[in-house]
């Protein structure tokens, strides 16, 4: 029992980290009060971060805890306590019309995966990325490798990314500013 | 990585500069500079037409640059052609439209070229990564886009169902993404393809990563069963937004669509085929079928641009050389007939959301007989009827199933454009036939630039389709590049 505890160490962490994170998951869209969402989604968050370390990413588990955990969902926290609430009425949740389909789905199209994947190449990893292990030749730290890896092979998508960033920030700009010009016209066209 | 590694990138860097320039030029600008921030906008394409014409042929053959993440061959030259001509098309019929809106032009402007700008990168991107971030950003763009009309609930409606199910289809997409790199530790294209030809299969991770990087691009193709955002997105969003949508990011969609699936899946096509065959006969007959009972002309012609998606998947499903190109050519085809049926819309649409009902085209041809004879081609070559583009466009592709043997999917394919035929011909019937009620004639709006356009549209649709030997052979000759030809 204690040898394959030792032997398997990792796989069953594994299985603990994300099982806690998929339960993070169930209980955003499950709670009732918002509050109690935003708190179960910090969890998911710090459970991806462990699953991250687990990995050996650990630049990354440590921006998944500084951007998420700490900016994004502050800022949900922030717009939760701002909005008012209580104003949502349970009734007014939209799909639950269709929620046992998509419970059904969702089910099945897991245990599709599911099966697929545990009857196929579990146990099976075909070659690890070397990327992050190494640069030019040299052993370098987590961080080191990121930056390297980012600022030169992947530098074209990670520009392209800051106009990515650039689009939603205009969009959040169109959609939250208040116009005076519009108010009270609907915006509909003039005649 | 040295500067002039990036001179082959720099279509993709003028537009992306283009962008902010008329994205600061329009809060200075205002309400009142549209028409010169849409001839801005224009210029900047054309210049990044003619870049990517001078850049784009590398005189040695497809070449991979910028570290693998981009190539440049003649596959991504003749898609991001298509896409900046459908991108300044739009941007002219849209001119009009939103001066009579009470929107500014500035942002909008700016993200059709930003939207173009990931359309470019996924039509030349050879490498997973490069493609996605490509895609995000024309994505992310056109959520925006389709919520422009902001203060409209069905622009709020639209904008926010394309959001969550896009955002959605991103993530069975990166699931598929991160299963094939995990079985295969590359995320290169080539590398994939070589990989894959080299015998990995019997993988059922593999598998499954392919399929659901399949489901991703069908859900963005606008592909039965992952159709369900189309007709709201369609109708909510401002009209030239929708004609926008309907065609350059659809192609956008293919063109990675076949990088991907003609390109590095293609050695694994047993594993595949089967599904791209049900979208394909799915889509074909619940595009047709949902179309004809239709009122509203922009979900009619949402449905119809699903129904199109079935028929160009029809060149996936062949994975033949004759199938690429053939959908090759379907695009360009359908980037002309569809932006001129939109363009009528915008045409009669002059106040609110009026001008969409099917009736309100009712003795057209009475009151404007050129305009009906426009829309009349505009509905012949979507039926898919000679001598219009639409017919050459079709047939090539059916040949290409019926020559890869697929004789059922053309069967039904075949069957479905008969079906068609009935909710197109209904506006042609409404035009023609019957008279409009007197009082209030759907009236229409005088704005240059949109005739000019759809002039445009129906003079590319006719010689298209009368003389279609230039545009199959450039059509082939972007093929050499993609290892299919």
């Amino acid at each position: 029992m204690m040898e394959f505890l030792t032997a398997h160490f990792a796989t069953i962490l594994f299985y603990i980290l994300a099982g806690l994170t998929v339960a993070g998951g169930i209980g955003v869209i499950s709670f009732k009060n918002p509050v109690h969402s935003a708190l179960s989604l910090l969890g998911t968050f710090l459970m991806v971060a462990a699953l991250f370390v687990l990995q050996h990413a650990e630049f990354l588990a440590a921006v998944q805890v500084l951007v998420y955990a700490g900016g994004i969902l502050v800022l949900f926290l922030f717009v939760i306590m701002l909005v008012n609430i209580k104003r949502m009425q349970p009734e007014q949740v939209f799909l639950s019309r269709v929620a046992p389909l998509a419970v059904a789905v969702g089910i099945t199209l897991g245990a599709i995966i599911a099966g697929l994947l545990l009857a196929g190449s579990l146990g099976h990893p075909a070659a690890a990325p070397a990327a992050l292990q190494s640069v030019q030749g040299q052993h370098v730290g987590n961080t080191e490798a990121v930056g390297w890896v980012l600022y030169t092979k992947y530098l074209v998508p990670f520009e392209i990314v800051s106009v990515v960033l650039l689009v939603a920030m205009v969009g959040a700009i169109i959609f939250g500013r208040k116009d005076p010009t519009l108010e009270g016209r609907g915006g509909r066209m003039e005649p | 990585m040295n500067l002039s590694q990036f001179i082959p990138f720099l279509p993709e860097i003028f537009l992306a500069v283009a962008g902010f320039v008329i994205l600061l030029a329009g809060i200075a600008a205002g309400r009142r500079g549209i028409r010169a921030l849409t001839i801005a906008g224009v210029a900047a394409l054309a210049v990044t037409a003619v870049l990517t014409w001078l850049l784009g042929r590398p005189a040695g053959g497809p070449e991979v640059i910028l570290g693998g993440m981009l190539v440049l061959d003649g596959f991504a030259l003749y898609f991001k052609l298509v896409m900046i001509v459908a991108s300044a098309i739009t941007l002219m019929m849209a001119a009009g439209f939103l001066e009579r809106s009470s929107y500014g032009g500035g942002e909008f402007v700016a993200l059709v070229l930003y939207a173009t700008l990931g359309m470019m990168v996924m039509a030349s991107g050879a490498n997973l990564v490069s493609l996605y971030v490509g895609l995000e950003l024309m994505a992310l763009s056109q959520y925006v886009l389709v919520g422009y009309f902001k203060l409209e609930v069905k622009s709020n409606e639209g904008a926010v169902k394309y959001f969550v199910l896009g955002a959605l289809s991103s993530g069975i997409l990166l699931y598929g993404i991160s299963l094939v790199y995990g079985t295969l530790g590359t995320l290169d294209l080539g590398g994939i393809r070589d990989a894959l030809g080299a015998g990995v299969s019997g993988n059922t991770a593999l598998g499954l990563g392919i399929i659901l990087v399949g489901f991703g691009m069908l859900f963005k193709v606008a592909a039965v069963p992952f159709h369900v955002w189309t007709p709201d997105a369609y109708e909510g969003a401002p009209t030239p937004v929708t004609a926008f949508i309907s065609v350059g990011p659809k192609a956008a969609a293919f063109a990675m669509f076949l990088r991907l699936f003609a390109g590095a899946f293609a050695p694994e096509i047993h594993s595949w085929r089967l599904v791209m065959w049900m979208a394909a006969a799915l889509t074909m007959i619940y595009g047709n079928v949902a179309a004809l009972t239709q009122n509203n002309v922009k979900r009619m012609l949402a449905y119809s641009s699903i129904a199109h998606a079935g028929y160009a998947l029809i060149g996936i499903v062949a994975g033949s050389v004759m199938g690429t190109w053939a959908l090759l050519l379907y695009m360009l085809v359908y980037t002309f007939m569809n932006l001129g049926a939109f363009g009528f819309v915008i045409l009669l649409e002059t106040r609110g959301y009026a001008g969409e009902q099917i009736s309100d085209y009712a003795g057209l041809a009475k009151r404007h007989p050129g305009a009906a004879a426009g829309m009349l081609i505009f509905m012949l070559a979507l039926a898919g009827i000679p001598p219009t583009a639409g017919f050459m466009g079709k047939l090539y592709l059916f040949s290409a199933a019926v020559e890869a043997g697929y004789i059922k999917l053309v069967v039904i394919a075949v069957i479905m454009s008969a079906v068609s035929l009935y909710y197109y011909f209904r506006i042609v019937l409404e035009m023609y036939f019957r008279d409009g009620e007197e009082d209030v004639p759907a009236p229409l709006a005088r704005d240059r630039w949109l005739e000019a356009m759809i002039t445009l549209c129906v003079v590319a649709t006719l010689v298209i389709g009368v003389w279609p030997a230039p545009m199959v052979g450039w059509a082939r000759h972007g093929l050499i590049a993609l290892g299919v030809g």
